[in-house]
């Protein structure tokens, strides 16, 4: 197979608008390959770079869990390649999660992000907003950002890059190849952090 | 993929602030309709006391809905059925991580206020409750929290999205047990788009026009319907589903997700039912 291989994590959430940000943003940069929904353990070693989208991370977590399909995506993110979490695939990518109202949270997590994450940090749906926020360390100064019921980092390790934040609250982080956003960029016209991503996947292969 | 716009770009909902050095939209229909787009390949499950939607939350439901009865009790009981009860939605809002919705009574603005104001994360307007105005529904887009209505049918569809609906359920008889309704009301929606859509790809526009007379909705909504061949917010079945082999089926007659009432906490086996659902609604293609 010719070009890269990206899968969006298909378990639960909003994993068709990931499909289509990527395969556009592929087209717009004219990089060659696939970009398939991926749900078992066997068709995430094949892959290039992954995206987990929107969703809930409990859902998430509990069902990758079931079919072996989260040991599998921590092997291969231990082997190097680049994954994409946006709000529910974030809080997934994270060591340690607590909810703003109901605290600790003994989900289960992929456990590499060094990052601790508060769900629901900006409240309840009423709450959820959209704003433009910058991440210029990315390239990318103007982005509308799209936060429903998201999640904010609380504490980020050394390793951790901060890429953007909304007032004190960090909202995008990035730590060697994974990056995260409270955000949905999947669920905005603007493909620059998608393009971002899929520059990654290819200059890693 | 659906779109995330919709009309009404000035609806009374959408709520403008500045947060700190930032400008923003609350209510747009971009966060309502995603809000939706979170629950999609999920489960939302009926509960009535906090332990029931700790249960859920446990088991992978990607939601829960407030209830005073289940759907099979508000059939037994008859009398009026109203909104459950603000201080078990708001203890169960302070228990569980995942999305709590509740119901109000077709057209009732102010149960929909007060559970607006409860902080829900989305209301079910909703025909399993007494319907409190026999002629009208709630016009959502004077709302900042999303709505979710039932339909039978792609025009009731339509009508409710056209009102600022942020997602629809495809229903069949609630607290039956019975997911025949389900199926038939699926199936009729999934024909009628069908339709539009060879219409739309006839372009034949005189015909497109003459359906959204007859389905009492604006032509732009019909045109939008018919150019995607699907409706234009995330659709889950509901009603009448209680067990995992009715949750499977409905996911491959091509529904965003389901909706589970009586079927589950009216069983013995609460906890591994539920399980059991949410298993089958994922995994749903590899049996």
């Amino acid at each position: 197979m010719t070009g890269v291989n990206i899968g969006i994590l298909a378990v639960q959430g909003d994993v068709a608008e990931n499909l289509t940000a990527t395969r556009m943003a592929m087209d717009e940069l004219g990089v060659e390959g696939v970009v398939t929904e991926v749900k078992n353990p066997d068709q995430i070693s094949d892959l290039d770079g992954l995206i987990i989208p929107g969703g809930e991370s409990t859902v998430i977590g509990t069902l990758s869990l079931v079919n072996g399909s989260l040991k599998k995506i921590k092997e291969k993110i231990a082997s190097g390649i680049p994954v994409l979490g946006t709000c529910a695939g974030m809080i997934l990518l994270s060591k340690k999660a607590k909810d703003r109202v109901v605290g600790d949270m003994e989900q289960p997590l992929l456990d590499y992000l060094d990052i601790k994450i508060e769900r629901n940090t900006f409240g309840r749906q009423k709450d959820s907003f959209e704003a433009d926020v910058a991440l210029e360390k990315i390239g990318v100064p103007k982005f509308r950002g799209v936060f429903i019921r998201a999640p904010s980092v609380i504490d980020a390790g050394k390793d951790v890059e901060i890429l953007s934040k909304f007032n004190e609250k960090i909202v995008a982080v990035k730590q060697g190849n994974i990056i995260g956003t409270s955000f949905h960029p999947e669920l905005t016209a603007d493909l620059s952090i998608h393009k971002y991503f899929v520059n990654l996947v290819q200059k890693k292969n | 993929m659906i779109p995330l716009s919709g009309d009404f770009g000035n609806a009374k909902g959408i709520v403008r602030e500045k947060l700190g050095s930032f400008e923003t939209h609350r209510g747009t229909s971009t966060l309502k309709r995603g809000f939706a787009h979170m629950l999609k390949n999920g489960v939302v499950m009926d509960v009535t006391t906090v332990e029931q939607a700790q249960i859920a939350e446990d088991a992978g439901a990607v939601a829960v809905m407030v209830l005073d009865k289940l759907p099979s009790d508000v059939r037994k009981a008859g009398g009026v059925a109203r909104t459950a009860s603000i201080r078990v939605i708001e203890e169960i809002m302070d228990s569980v991580t995942i999305p709590v919705m509740a119901k109000c009574r077709i057209g009732h603005v102010y149960e929909a206020k007060v559970l607006g104001e409860t902080d829900v994360d989305m209301i079910d307007e909703s025909e399993v409750l007494t319907p409190a105005d026999e002629f009208h529904h709630i016009w959502k887009w004077d709302f900042t929290t999303p709505f979710v209505n039932g339909a039978r049918n792609l025009g009731e569809a339509l009508r409710r999205i056209e009102e600022g609906a942020a997602m629809i359920r495809t229903k069949g008889e609630p607290g039956t047990g019975n997911v025949a309704e389900a199926v038939i009301h699926i199936k009729n929606v999934n024909t009628e788009l069908r339709r539009i859509k060879s219409i739309y790809d006839a372009g034949d526009e005189q015909d497109l026009v003459s359906i959204a007379r007859e389905l009492k909705v604006s032509y732009s909504l019909v045109e939008e319907t018919a150019s995607l061949g699907r409706l234009p917010v995330v659709n889950f079945a509901a009603g009448g589903i209680s067990t995992p082999a009715d949750a499977a089926y409905l996911m491959t007659l091509g529904c965003d997700g389901v909706f589970v009432g009586s079927g589950i906490f009216k069983s013995e086996d609460a906890k591994e039912r539920a399980q059991a659902v949410v298993l089958a609604t994922t995994f749903w293609e590899d049996p």
